[in-house]
């Protein structure tokens, strides 16, 4: 029996730092409401017997496509081509802000 | 010593040197390239509606490489996205593969025991980060070169049990990846990197321990060895202390042969894999692994029992000689070269081998010239140079006129003065050693 | 008025020379510039469309103005998806689409308006405003691909592209009285189309008729090397077999036992529609609706409202990781509320200690809806139902409501997770409103034929068709 989720703010601040998003100390109390309705009518799938069928990601059969080792000049971009959206950029490189080692 | 263990498992990444990159056209030489971000396209770079699609070439070197381990082949494998958020990863994911790996459960033979290998997948390789100052301000600058190449992680259990054994399973694993053709495997370049996770137990106690310590920035085998060494020294210390090492990643450094402590990871990180939707899933059908198989070589194991007994070399010679295929080849050419000569019991193989490991730097002759060298010096030895020297004197007492004809400029005569040598000494002695004498002469 | 003509009546006078591009290119401006800043349909437009169109008189497509959801990557004009995010964005290359729009002659003469992200379905989540009803501006045009819907509504071009996940050309094709035709999953390439939910993301074509959408359709269909989810499957001559009707066919009718979610008056039509075609030929029946896998039956479309809103939130959550400012557009502050919102949703239904309750789940109830479909098909050739609920509905509507795109496209979520082709119909017009219902036809996957084929049949054999003195 799959019991109903209760977000707390707690959670909505963790998923948010997951996702990379920056929010508000207001708008993690809203979405915690919001996400508490939403998974609401996603718990209505608990009702349904799934013991004997397996989890489905792609619906065309297809299997196993790949692509001959060939490089393809025509689609890679120049340097200007990939630099062209970027805000920050030095000497040919995309630039950030120092980030910390991984 | 004995009253503790090192438990050492490690992580290898190896970039495979296919013409193109993993999931799209682009040219695969990150180290090459003169420029940042020239071999780029909307697939690597992570632009919006970009698609990828698996190389081929990458897949069945997966397989070879995880046969040439001992691995097992999945029958049905597939590719998932990994997430988090870090500049050099274009897409916030990274395509890789989560519990169905291509390969699993192979291993590895040393001379100080057996590693197992517990997985071998295949994933893509991210950018590449430098930091800089610029304008006063300290900022990070990313190529995405490298952002796509195809990158094989190759996993163990954590069989290794010193620095020394570490090295040992490295170089053998080095090897074998460079027999395959896969990947130059090459430190220095960046296409293969290593990362130990090491922990120490009492000896008497069975349990794994509960912590382990990540090891990065490691450039070669023997500062793997020096890492291990260290942290096993370290981890002793602090247990005998009664505490426990904390679990973290500590990076190597290079001046003092240590490792030091990072920014220890705060919490697991979740990776929130899910198979990639995009990707169609991969079977690999017995067929399909058995064509691969067939492409599998001999590799060095094989090839050092079969040098030993078809060529009668010692165990050393062999393992030497097989150490590069490159050299293994070079080695069999010139046998099959040798056979082929009147001179066959005279170039044994053995012979060819000493030549071969004896020389100090990388060899310029074909097999061809190895040979005629090699029967050369034989010959050489076949006479001794003053009955050589004596046929010289009377060779050029009868023949005059080529003297005249040498004098005059006609170096062809030399040739002939040399049969006529050759002839004086039934057949004997070496033909460049005695033009060498003649020219002596002959002045 | 030209811009007034139909796709198939455009090309044939055109080609006819009864008339230049000139002239019709003045018609669809002057229209632009008579009602965009009202009804918002068009977010860019190229000015050199004319000059393009006018060398384009002996292909396929003639020259024809096309209008293209803002989700299409397109080197000429910017690609925003309607988020600030990406706002003044120039694609370095071309989605595969409008390649081959391009390379058959159609000319991209603006990028429509859309829910930013295509996350919803009433273009009221735009980050550049909302789109108003062409047919009236009190009410919502639908969406996500609800610019383009609006585009044909208002003769605004003479076809459209837009893209749907679960509803997103078929209900803003049923609000504004168009056609909206989605094909099956990995007919159309997805490559240079923003990624929303990779698993059920289709592009495909909106227009003024069932004729106009399939030239449109055979245009931009086929396996494309650099989409790995395209089959190489031939692509049906949907335009050569549009005349031959139903006789024979086996129809089901879906979903009319559903009295709290649908308007009486959808159902009454779409009951109406089973005897037309009955009258041409087909066998109709109505199929039961049951809550547990059962032969003949169709398995509940409650459930699926769940499966989509977890799957398309997860791969919704992976795919808009990429925008982090770093290559291109503005950092992730920029997302707007509903983005934010699904990306974080997504983010908690795959996460640790979540994602088999919610992720892994849904897709196994995914899987329940395609076997369901699978042994529906072996009895029946073409399943049909109303499009949407209701009628559009009025401005607002969306605001604080984040179930409100789920609910809307509740009928079309069973058939989208599942891959199914499917098109949309007008099937009623209330006189008072200027409001219309839809009928949505539904075949087996890859047999986009044979729902062509009924849908011009009820389109020639019912008034709803706004344009149809044209057919």
């Amino acid at each position: 029996m799959q019991s109903k989720t209760q977000v707390t703010s707690d959670i909505v601040s963790h998923i948010a730092t997951l996702s990379n998003i920056p929010i508000t100390d207001k708008e993690t109390v809203n979405l915690a409401k919001e996400f508490t309705k939403v998974l609401e009518v996603v718990d209505h799938l608990a009702l349904v017997d799934t013991s004997s069928v397996d989890p489905v990601g792609q619906v065309t059969g297809l299997e196993s496509v790949m692509r001959s080792d060939e490089v393809q000049k025509e689609r890679m971009f120049s340097q200007e081509e990939a630099l062209r959206n970027a805000r920050r950029t030095h000497n040919g490189y995309f630039m950030v802000d120092q980030v910390l080692d991984k | 010593m004995n009253e503790y263990t090192t438990i050492v498992g490690m992580e290898i990444h190896v970039e495979l040197a296919t013409s193109s990159k993993m999931f799209c056209g682009c040219i695969n030489d990150p180290f090459g390239a003169t420029k940042p971000n020239i071999y780029t396209c909307p697939t690597c770079l992570g632009m919006p509606g970009a698609l990828p699609v698996p190389n081929a070439k990458a897949i069945e070197w997966t397989i070879k490489l995880g046969l040439a381990l001992g691995c097992e082949i999945q029958p049905y494998s597939k590719f998932d996205r990994k997430h988090y958020f870090y500049p050099d990863l274009a897409k916030g994911y990274q395509i890789s593969q989560y519990d169905l790996p291509f390969c699993k459960k192979g291993i590895v033979k040393t001379l100080l025991g057996d590693v197992r290998i517990q997985r071998v997948h295949l994933e893509e390789d991210t950018g590449k980060l430098q930091h800089a100052i610029i304008d006063g301000k300290k900022v990070t600058l990313v190529d995405f070169n490298r952002c796509g190449v195809p990158l094989v992680e190759i996993v163990t259990e954590p069989d290794i049990h010193s620095g020394e054994h570490a090295k040992l399973f490295l170089k053998k694993l080095h090897q074998l990846i460079r027999y395959l053709g896969i990947s130059s495997a090459d430190m220095e370049k960046g296409s293969m990197r290593l990362e130990p996770n090491i922990s120490v137990r009492k000896s008497n106690v069975k349990k794994l321990p509960t912590y382990k310590v990540e090891v990065k920035n490691i450039n070669s085998f023997n500062f793997v060895k020096k890492a291990i060494d260290f942290e096993t020294n370290r981890h002793i210390d602090l247990l005998q202390h009664g505490q426990t090492p904390v679990q973290e990643t500590r990076g190597y450094a290079e001046a003092t042969s240590s490792t030091i402590s990072q920014r220890s990871k705060e919490e697991a990180q979740d990776y929130r894999y899910f198979p990639d939707p995009d990707i169609p899933t991969i079977r690999l059908t017995k067929s399909y692994v058995e064509e691969i198989r067939n492409t599998l070589q001999e590799l060095p194991d094989a090839k050092v029992s079969r040098f030993v007994k078809e060529y009668n070399l010692n165990e050393q010679e062999a393992i030497q000689i097989v150490e590069e295929k490159t050299s293994a080849d070079y080695f069999e050419s010139c046998v099959s070269l040798a056979q082929g000569t009147k001179e066959t019991a005279i170039i044994a193989p053995t012979h060819i081998a000493r030549r071969i490991i004896n020389q100090q730097e990388k060899t310029e002759l074909s097999p061809k010239q190895l040979i005629e060298e090699l029967i050369s010096k034989q010959r050489q030895k076949q006479i001794d140079p003053n009955l050589v020297r004596q046929a010289i004197q009377t060779v050029l007492r009868v023949q005059t006129k080529a003297i005249g004809d040498y004098k005059k400029g006609k170096t062809t005569v030399l040739m002939f003065l040399v049969g006529m040598v050759k002839q004086e000494l039934k057949g004997k002695g070496d033909a460049s050693f005695i033009e060498t004498e003649l020219k002596k002469r002959l002045g | 008025m030209l811009n007034k003509l139909t796709l198939v009546e455009t090309i044939k006078k055109i080609k006819a020379k009864e008339f230049s591009h000139k002239e019709l290119y003045l018609a669809i401006e002057k229209q632009i510039q008579e009602s965009n800043k009202t009804f918002n349909i068009y977010l860019s437009l190229d000015k050199q469309a004319l000059q393009k169109a006018g060398k384009l008189l002996d292909t396929p497509l003639a020259g024809i103005p096309i209008a293209v959801k803002d989700n299409f990557l397109t080197k000429e004009l910017p690609t925003t998806a309607a988020s600030s995010v990406l706002k003044g964005f120039m694609s370095p290359y071309e989605s595969t689409v409008t390649k081959k729009l391009m390379q058959s002659g159609g000319v991209v003469i603006g990028k429509t308006n859309m829910d930013a992200w295509a996350h919803g379905s009433s273009t009221e989540t735009s980050d550049f405003g909302r789109t108003l009803n062409p047919r009236n501006i009190k009410y919502l045009p639908g969406g996500s691909s609800g610019g383009s819907s609006a585009a044909i509504a208002a003769n605004m071009c003479t076809a459209a592209v837009g893209s749907e996940t679960a509803g997103s050309i078929r209900q803003p094709a049923s609000w504004c009285g168009v056609v909206g035709l989605k094909p099956t999953y990995g007919r159309v390439s997805r490559f240079g189309v923003v990624s929303m939910a990779s698993s059920t993301d289709s592009p495909g074509p909106i227009g003024k008729t069932v004729e106009d959408v399939s030239i449109l359709f055979e245009q931009i269909a086929g396996h494309d090397d650099l989409d790995a989810t395209t089959p190489k499957k031939e692509v049906p001559q949907v335009t050569k077999t549009i005349r031959q009707g139903v006789k024979g066919m086996r129809i089901g009718i879906c979903y009319t036992d559903h009295p709290d979610l649908i308007d009486k008056k959808v159902t009454k039509q779409i009951l109406e529609a089973g005897k037309l075609f009955e009258k041409y030929g087909a066998q109709v029946t109505i199929v039961p609706v049951t809550e547990k896998l059962e032969k003949g039956k169709i398995l509940k479309h409650d459930f699926s409202i769940g499966v989509y809103t977890v799957v398309q939130r997860s791969e919704v959550s992976s795919n808009l990781a990429r925008y982090d400012g770093i290559r291109y557009g503005q950092n992730r502050e920029y997302f707007g509320v509903e983005a934010k919102r699904r990306i974080m949703l997504g983010t908690f239904t795959l996460s640790k200690g979540y994602a088999d309750k919610y992720y892994i789940k849904a897709q196994q109830v995914r899987n329940l809806y395609l076997q369901n479909f699978e042994q529906l098909f072996e009895g029946y050739d073409l399943l049909i139902s109303p499009t949407t609920p209701s009628y559009a509905e009025p401005l607002g509507a969306s605001i604080g409501n984040p179930m409100f795109g789920e609910l809307e496209d509740m009928l079309l979520e069973p058939t989208s997770i599942s891959g199914l082709p499917g098109i949309s119909v007008p099937c009623y017009k209330d006189e008072q409103t200027n409001l219309y219902l839809g009928m949505n036809i539904v075949a087996s996957w890859w047999q986009e034929e044979k729902m062509i084929q009924a849908a011009h049949l009820y389109e020639s054999e019912t008034p709803w068709n706004s344009w149809r003195i044209y057919v």
